[in-house]
């Protein structure tokens, strides 16, 4: 394509895809999606469609957010709005396709959706004109569902509503407009203000100013530039690029064409852990559509701007999430980080300048563009702009992929959006930042979420995993959790990280053991501070974080461990004994059988007890108890 | 394997991966053998002319490769913090006893399995989770688990 008609042209082939004159039936393929049996569920439809020969059209979509609910299955019949059922299995599709072949919904459904929005146009259709039988009208619409009505998606803007192999459904949607309007203009200076208006902050981790970061490239001596999205997600906790990868991987690609041509690049990597196969393998089959499309390669729309993207596959080690590791990796080195200045924006990839940005802020690129910078400026706090998509995973009721405006509370989205805590337990503590983060605690469950205030509270942003923790998670635990998971994924180049972690480590292990001492906490807490102040690169510098703030806001449970040789959240197993309330046992006898050490002995329909001599306290029982009877103390 | 009769092999990988880096080599070499066999290792010294040290180091940074043959199936049990809340860690420990894995051993006498423990599989919502292969499984319990493992068997 060399012009913006046969960019209009691919628009209305997308169109008609999106909107088709027969039944379309979506189901989210993400990996969530595919975890929780969407795979199956791909496969009845399709065998059912094939026996009772319908004439309908099957799609795959991204993630929706509502990952809980998944497999998730949408009917967008003309003339009525998008149905979507949630939780679907095998025989649920027989049964949805038998209502839909007598012509009306099978009414388990779980939300509407009356329009689709095109964010990029600012417009929305309605996805059916006529007058709804009442029994639909009466399902609530999906953006007014507790989970969806604060969220406010950007980034997200297409995931589970495209089909993530169709170009044109991108297009469609907007895409490539952007892109178009920079290259037509011709002023890569005025594609930077615009970026830099925007106050745009980097949506990995540190939030350095976007625009600022582009600047300094495009001003740095040299030729040969180089862009890179650093798609290594390692945070665990933390999935929101996967799900941008896998739902909408134009965007990225569009992003980073942007950010090429603002700077003066040729030639991008998108850097992507090895953990996400299905993520390497949509983009994959998106970079060969645009290539197809003239969109990547020489000349792109009769410009002159030349770009070229390749996929990098990660081996698998946190570090080179670090983006001079990363940098390192790439030409084929171990990924050691290398001391900063010079950035990589001066000196970065083979000696070049180089832009590296995550895969959510190059999403957010082609929306700036289209919608100016004002309006991003108009979303978010004073000095955090826009949305952020966090990743409210654990101990919650509603879990899964939410965007929302920076600055809402901790506690709309944990009690709001999230729905509280499940099983009636209380809420102790939300983990942000992933390893680099920290805890924050029930009392700050007020404070406006943004990359200051998270912050100030002793944690970061990072790049979006919010874990929320109820009483029954140790914060010992986690705080040891964490660094046993740096302890693995330190390079092992400066010596506070690799010894000093390790050392922690250690202590922490002697606590939840029970041969915590006095003094433990005071040792902590300065080789916390050594660690800090003598590691090398972000991986170290960081890495005390989930000790210090879980000593700042729950020392008195480092305390229970150390003089009390107690857990009070059950968690650590030397100190944790398991026992069965004979007040409610049942008798059943399941435990009995999942017991693998033949711990648990009793007759049927009596109390039930556990040999504490033989338990290996494995939990294999608590989690099959249906009575609440096994007693962990 | 007595004699490594693949050079032709590990020479097709390097042709096919002429522009590329030694990590992408080594990534095709395990994806052939589903581990790196040291003859490659050595063959790859020799053609590229990169020192077998580096190769190595390679090797062991990454958490990819492994130098002992793995298992036909792989066994990825997720540690991300939402499966550690959710006592991932319970999981992995009744892959190794439903394996009959001792202290310090991963990969079954038959290579039939090999069990690894993996820093967050980004399916967090539908902790904790285990991934066989190519299959990732949601919401798992110690008992599903076992079920699971014997379509594998």
């Amino acid at each position: 394509m060399s012009s913006v008609k046969d960019l209009e042209r691919l628009k209305a082939e997308g169109m008609n895809s999106l909107f088709p004159s027969k039944t379309k039936i979506m189901v989210g393929m993400a990996t969530c999606g595919q975890a929780a049996g969407a795979q199956e569920v791909w496969q009845a439809i399709h065998q059912e469609v094939k026996r009772r020969k319908l004439d309908v059209v099957v799609k795959k979509t991204g993630c929706i957010g509502l990952c809980q609910h998944e497999p998730l299955l949408d009917i967008l019949k003309p003339g009525y709005p998008r149905i979507t059922y949630d939780r679907v299995t095998p025989e649920k599709v027989s049964e949805v396709l038998d209502g839909l072949v007598k012509g009306k919904f099978k009414k388990s459904i779980m939300a509407r959706i009356d329009h689709e929005e095109f964010l990029l146009d600012d417009t929305r259709t309605r996805y059916s004109k006529d007058k709804i039988p009442a029994y639909i009208t009466s399902i609530v619409p999906y953006n007014r569902l507790p989970f969806y009505k604060k969220q406010k998606r950007v980034a997200l803007r297409n995931c589970g509503f495209i089909d993530p192999e169709n170009i044109a459904e991108y297009v469609a949607k907007g895409g490539y407009f952007s892109l178009t309007q920079v290259l037509r203009g011709g002023k890569p200076e005025k594609v930077i203000s615009q970026i830099k208006r925007s106050k745009l902050r980097g949506r990995g981790g540190a939030g350095f100013l976007t625009g600022v970061k582009w600047e300094v490239c495009r001003n740095a001596d040299g030729d040969g530039k180089y862009l890179i999205c650093n798609a290594d997600e390692g945070d665990p906790g933390a999935y929101m690029d996967r799900s941008i990868l896998e739902g909408d991987p134009h965007s990225i690609i569009e992003g980073m064409l942007i950010g090429g041509f603002a700077i003066g690049a040729n030639q991008g990597y998108i850097y992507v852990r090895e953990e996400y196969p299905l993520a390497i393998e949509r983009l994959q089959s998106a970079l060969t559509q645009a290539q197809e499309e003239g969109l990547l390669g020489e000349n792109i729309l009769d410009s002159g701007f030349d770009f070229e993207l390749e996929i990098c596959r990660g081996a698998g080690a946190f570090v080179c999430g670090e983006e001079t590791a990363l940098i390192q990796s790439i030409e084929g080195n171990w990924g050691e980080p290398k001391p900063r200045p010079p950035f990589p924006a001066v000196s970065g990839l083979w000696g070049k300048p180089t832009v590296i940005n995550n895969v959510e802020t190059w999403a957010n690129v082609p929306v700036i563009i289209a919608k100016g910078a004002n309006w991003f400026n108009g979303l978010g706090t004073s000095r955090s702009k826009g949305t952020k998509v966090f990743s409210l995973v654990g101990k919650v009721n509603n879990i899964g992929l939410v965007e929302v405006p920076m600055g809402i509370s901790l506690r709309e989205i944990v009690y709001e959006i999230g729905g509280g805590i499940p099983n009636g337990r209380k809420f102790k503590a939300v983990q942000t930042g992933g390893p680099s983060g920290g805890c924050i605690p029930k009392n700050l469950i007020d404070l406006p979420v943004d990359f200051d205030q998270l912050k100030k509270a002793g944690s970061i942003m990072g790049s979006g995993g919010m874990i929320v923790m109820d009483d029954r998670t140790c914060m010992v635990d986690v705080a040891k959790y964490f660094l046993t998971f740096l302890e693995d994924e330190s390079c092992g180049k400066c010596v506070p990280c690799r010894v000093g972690i390790r050392r922690m480590r250690e202590l922490l292990e002697d606590i939840t053991s029970g041969r915590g001492r006095e003094g433990d906490i005071e040792y902590l807490q300065q080789m916390a501070e050594t660690i800090k102040e003598g590691s090398l690169c972000g991986l170290g510098k960081t890495a005390p974080n989930p000790v210090l703030t879980t000593l700042h806001y729950f020392r008195d449970e480092y305390e229970a461990h150390i003089r009390g040789k107690r857990c009070p959240a059950g968690v650590c197993k030397p100190l944790i004994t398991y026992s069965i309330n004979p007040e409610t046992c049942t008798g059943c006898g399941v435990c009995l059988r999942v017991c693998p050490q033949e711990a648990i002995s009793g007759k049927k329909k009596k109390p039930h007890k556990i040999t504490s001599s033989k338990c290996i306290k494995c939990g294999a029982c608590f989690e099959v108890c249906t009575f609440g009877a096994i007693v962990i103390t | 394997m007595s004699s490594f009769e693949d050079e032709g092999i590990v020479d097709e990988i390097i042709k096919k991966n002429e522009q590329s880096s030694l990590i992408v080599i080594l990534q095709e070499v395990q994806s052939h053998y589903n581990y790196l066999p040291e003859q490659a290792l050595t063959l790859l010294n020799k053609k590229l002319e990169v020192p077998l040290s580096k190769i190595f180091s390679l090797a062991t940074f990454y958490r990819s490769f492994s130098l002992r043959p793995r298992g036909k199936n792989v066994i990825k049990v997720c540690l991300g913090t939402a499966c550690h809340v959710k006592s991932g860690n319970n999981l992995f420990e009744k892959a190794k006893r439903d394996l009959n894995l001792t202290e310090g051993e991963v990969t079954t006498l038959d290579l039939g399995f090999t069990v690894e423990k993996v820093r967050c599989l980004g399916c967090c919502s539908l902790a904790p989770v285990v991934r066989i292969n190519e299959d990732t499984y949601g919401s798992m319990t110690q008992e599903r688990l076992s079920k699971v493992l014997k379509k594998y068997l």
